[in-house]
């Protein structure tokens, strides 16, 4: 699965990292807990999160995760936004919650 | 990187500053920056990335301010974080996994897991803290290459 799926098959509004939407998914994490989430996402994970000030985007860019989810349409920074784009992470943001985000990953294949 | 480089190793240093959460983060992605252009393994990169986030956060949640400082010799990465204080009183207890003081403001952005210094120790090859209770800090970990 590809982050630029996201948008064309489910329909997640792009906030940032438009440019690098090519990339690959290789799974999908979900935790709000910083450090839990430093030591247990993996490389190329989409990550969801209701964080959503700045140091999400030092967190995804150094694990090298894929992409970060927003749900249930909570507001992202400005700031985070702005830095996103520069360390050119793709936010992507849904009004579904975590669980839906889920059930399309799996529907769409992911395993 | 040329052989005199190799030799006499490179050093890397950041001032890491007290509260400041917009900049929290970007030491360690410099840092992970220049390892990734001296070739180095990624599966290096990745586990210094995890210790020098966990050591920068630290620094700016619970201290005074200090600094990070990089050393990549031939055949292992030293990173040193160094601050002002408070200190830690019980380094057994800190080190525990889930133990935190972090306030309840921090605890909302995510922060206060108490994980970080287990994160750390589980990093790195090495792991020494080193703590004066009302002066400071200073974690030094080790990675082999
Ligand atoms: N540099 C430091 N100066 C003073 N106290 C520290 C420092 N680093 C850690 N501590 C103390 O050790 C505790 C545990 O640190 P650790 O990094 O494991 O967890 P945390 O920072 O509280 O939460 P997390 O890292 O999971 O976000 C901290 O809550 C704090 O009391
Ligand atoms: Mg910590």
């Amino acid at each position: 699965m590809l982050i630029k799926d996201l948008r064309d098959k489910f329909g997640f509004k792009v906030l940032a990292g438009e440019d690098v939407l090519d990339r690959e998914i290789n799974g999908l994490y979900c935790c709000d807990l910083l450090s839990w989430v430093m030591s247990h996402a993996k490389d190329g994970d989409a990550w969801i999160t209701v964080q959503t000030h700045m140091n999400i985007v030092a967190i995804a860019s150094l694990l090298n995760l894929a992409c970060v989810i927003v749900p249930e349409s909570i507001d992202v920074d400005e700031d985070t936004i702005v830095k996103a784009n520069e360390e050119e992470v793709p936010i992507l943001s849904t009004d579904i919650d975590s669980f839906k985000i889920f059930t399309k990953f799996y529907e769409a294949g992911m395993r | 990187m040329d052989e005199k480089e190799k030799n006499t190793g490179i050093k890397l240093e950041y001032e890491i500053i007290k509260d400041d959460f917009s900049r929290a983060g970007e030491a360690s992605s410099n840092i992970k920056r220049v390892l990734r252009q001296l070739g180095i393994d990624s599966s290096v990169i990745r586990k210094t990335a995890i210790a020098t986030y966990e050591a920068e956060i630290n620094v700016v949640i619970h201290s005074e301010g200090g600094k990070m400082v990089v050393n990549i010799e031939p055949d292992k990465i030293e990173i040193t974080a160094k601050d002002n204080g408070p200190g830690i009183k019980d380094i057994d207890q800190a080190m525990q996994k889930g133990f935190s003081t972090a306030s309840q403001k921090v605890r909302e952005l995510g922060f206060g897991a108490g994980m970080g210094l287990p994160n750390m120790k589980r990093s790195c090859d090495e792991f020494y803290i080193e703590s004066e209770f009302g002066k400071g800090t200073t974690v030094k970990m080790i990675f082999k290459l």
